[in-house]
């Protein structure tokens, strides 16, 4: 058999259509597939192919492999991970790269484990490494308080990426389109997603919210959020919490700002009564200016913040509303 | 209908440890926490108790808790049994510290197979140190088990196992036959405190203790295939403005004038 070649991305399709976190492994791909000096492909694997395989081919790739099959509907992982799996042997990457989403942070591993090669989880780095004749990835540890630099020395190598870490890649010339045969054991199917529910959207979304106020235990309880719901009416912002809040069910955990929870990309961000844990700081990363309300001069968020006020938020809060209130209605 | 439960736990330094008290040492290239600041049971294991004891309470049957590790501080490891689990095995090994995930999950599955039944695996979602939620998918494809992950509920009737799965903005609930293999996150609620009784018990109560070679593995199974290069702590070029005033009210509208100012809002 030929030597393992080229960077394998494996297309996650959102509702019919390519994923737009599959184009963000395209970029990375193609850095990648560049040092390498071979090809970026992609794998579309799912019920009906035709539509996400066209979109597929845009991303600049030399080829879509594509595997058709009916188990395939939906995101069934076990049906995915035999597929995959013989497809892989078929093409015999180097480097398969796979989205770190809620999808991906299972098929990736369990992937990894089928082909007995080692994965890098959670990356937001990578490069072909010619010293160590490896996949080098850099990721976050310890809750965000250090990176790890590690180097994936099976072959191939596996690698999930994080969202939104990377832009999308522009689209480009088609690639060529290559179906593959694999059969799937009906019985390899064990799980069975009973029922979905999503959660009823209100207001601004964290994710996309321009302004959010972010309340954590320094609130002491549920009450405190009403003043936050009032200042992020004023402001138009979302309202978000840290996990300590979450937890104490003072707000639902659909509020959870953080590592295992959202991760925002405001303008502002107004922390009250949040230390600023590296485990929350995890999920602001890309939040431009964070404010910091906190009666601790020496906590954490002080040093990720570009503004501080160092008080009792009992005393700030209520002022700064006022005062947005009044600059508001002198516009 | 009683359920045997093995449930996976880690031994981690306290991630509430607070940031200005870790340092990096680069030669092991691990964070360290101050000698006087002991390590935990990983959170999101304890909840893995949790849901294995609710199960338990309800239809009874045997939880063993299972730990992988170079150096276990016994009261740190014991707690789970001081919570009410049955039984513990320790499986130390000088080079543990070193193994990547793939070496652990071989450890893990290696200690189940062992331990022979089992209707259910219960593993944290990831592990607070490296944070990679990797081991526990790993077992499951070494055991050839189904795996569902991020349960905050977790229910077993009959030959099934349903989890209630939690993500950022849905829910969904699984069903799996078992054995299965299923990770639990926060969201599951609070583990419960050790009581009193729980204490004593767990003080009279000897852990098993396994050494590599007794679960049939020798080093070169468990070679690495992913390598940790260094471990570093990005440098951060922030500056904080303190924004004064005569008093705490009028921080806070100062506060705003100055938020104004850099039109921010
Ligand atoms: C694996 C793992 C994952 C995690 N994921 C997340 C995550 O996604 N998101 C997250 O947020 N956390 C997460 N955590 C938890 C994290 O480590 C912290 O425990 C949490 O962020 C602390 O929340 P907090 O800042 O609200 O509470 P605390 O750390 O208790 O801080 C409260 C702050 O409020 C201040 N305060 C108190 N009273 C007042 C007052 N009257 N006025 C002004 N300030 C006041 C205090 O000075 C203090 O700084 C995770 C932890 C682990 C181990
Ligand atoms: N050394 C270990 N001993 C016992 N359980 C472990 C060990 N490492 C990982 N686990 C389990 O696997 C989960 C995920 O760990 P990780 O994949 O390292 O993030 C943890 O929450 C534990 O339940």
């Amino acid at each position: 058999m030929a030597d393992p070649n080229g960077v394998l991305i494996i297309a996650e399709l959102a509702e019919g259509k390519v994923a737009s976190v599959t184009a963000e492994l395209a970029t990375i791909g193609a850095q990648l597939a560049k040092s390498l000096g071979q090809e970026l492909s992609v794998i579309v694997a799912a019920h009906k192919v035709a539509t996400s395989a066209g979109e597929a081919s845009h991303l600049g790739v030399s080829k879509v492999y594509t595997v058709e099959n009916s188990l395939l509907a939906g995101f069934q992982i076990e049906a995915h991970l035999v597929a995959l799996a013989a497809a892989i042997k078929q093409i015999n990457p180097r480097i398969i790269l796979v989205a770190r989403s809620v999808i991906g942070r299972d098929l990736g591993p369990r992937l990894a484990f089928r082909l007995g090669v080692g994965i890098a989880q959670d990356t937001v780095d990578l490069s072909w490494d010619a010293g160590h004749h490896a996949l080098v990835a850099t990721r976050p540890v310890y809750g965000g308080a250090s990176m790890a630099k590690v180097a994936v020395k099976s072959v191939p190598a596996v690698a999930t990426v994080r969202p939104k870490v990377f832009d999308p890649i522009a689209n480009s010339a088609p690639g060529q389109i290559v179906p593959l045969t694999v059969s799937i054991d009906p019985k390899s199917v064990m799980t069975k997603v009973l029922s979905q529910q999503k959660q009823a959207a209100t207001g601004i979304k964290l994710e996309e919210a321009r302004i959010v106020i972010g309340g954590g235990r320094g609130l002491g309880g549920p009450e405190p959020f009403k003043v936050l719901d009032e200042v992020a009416k004023e402001l138009k912002a979302a309202v978000g919490a840290s996990r300590a809040a979450c937890d104490a069910g003072w707000v639902p955990h659909t509020y959870q700002i953080g590592l295992t929870g959202k991760s925002i990309s405001a303008d502002l961000y107004i922390t009250v009564g949040i230390s600023g844990a590296s485990q929350h700081l995890a999920g602001i990363s890309t939040v431009k200016n964070v404010v910091a309300i906190n009666k601790d001069a020496d906590a954490n968020i002080f040093k990720e913040a570009r503004y501080g006020v160092v008080g009792d938020w009992n005393k700030v809060l209520p002022a700064f509303l006022t005062a947005v209130r009044e600059l508001n209605s002198n516009r | 209908m009683p359920v045997n439960i093995i449930v996976t736990a880690k031994q981690v330094i306290d991630p509430e440890t607070p940031a200005s008290s870790l340092r990096l040492n680069a030669q092991t290239k691990r964070m360290e926490t101050p000698p006087n600041v002991p390590p935990v049971i990983n959170g999101f294991d304890e909840n893995a108790v949790e849901a294995a004891l609710r199960i338990k309470d309800a239809q009874g049957g045997k939880v063993t808790v299972i730990s992988v590790g170079k150096a276990f501080v016994t009261d740190v490891v014991k707690k789970p049994l001081s919570m009410g689990c049955d039984e513990l095995v320790l499986i130390q090994d000088d080079a543990a510290d070193t193994f990547d995930g793939y070496a652990t999950a071989q450890v893990l599955a290696a200690a189940i197979k062992k331990i022979g039944t089992y209707d259910l695996v219960i593993c944290g979602r990831q592990a607070s140190d490296f944070d990679q939620a990797y081991v526990p998918l790993g077992i499951a494809e070494l055991l050839g088990i189904p795996c569902v992950t991020i349960g905050q509920k977790v229910d077993v009737k009959d030959k099934n196992v349903t989890v209630g799965r939690a993500f950022a903005d849905s829910t969904e609930v699984v069903e799996s036959p078992m054995p299965a293999l299923v990770t639990v996150s926060n969201e599951l609620g609070q583990p419960r405190y050790p009581s009193l009784r729980g204490i004593m018990a767990a003080g009279r109560k000897q852990p098993i203790s396994w050494k590599l070679a007794d679960l049939g593995l020798n080093a070169a199974q468990l070679e690495a295939k992913v390598e940790m290069l260094e471990l570093f702590i990005p440098a951060r070029e922030k500056k904080c403005e303190i924004i004064d005033g005569e008093n705490e009210e009028d921080k806070g509208r100062k506060l705003a004038l100055k938020l104004r100012e850099a039109k921010l809002i």
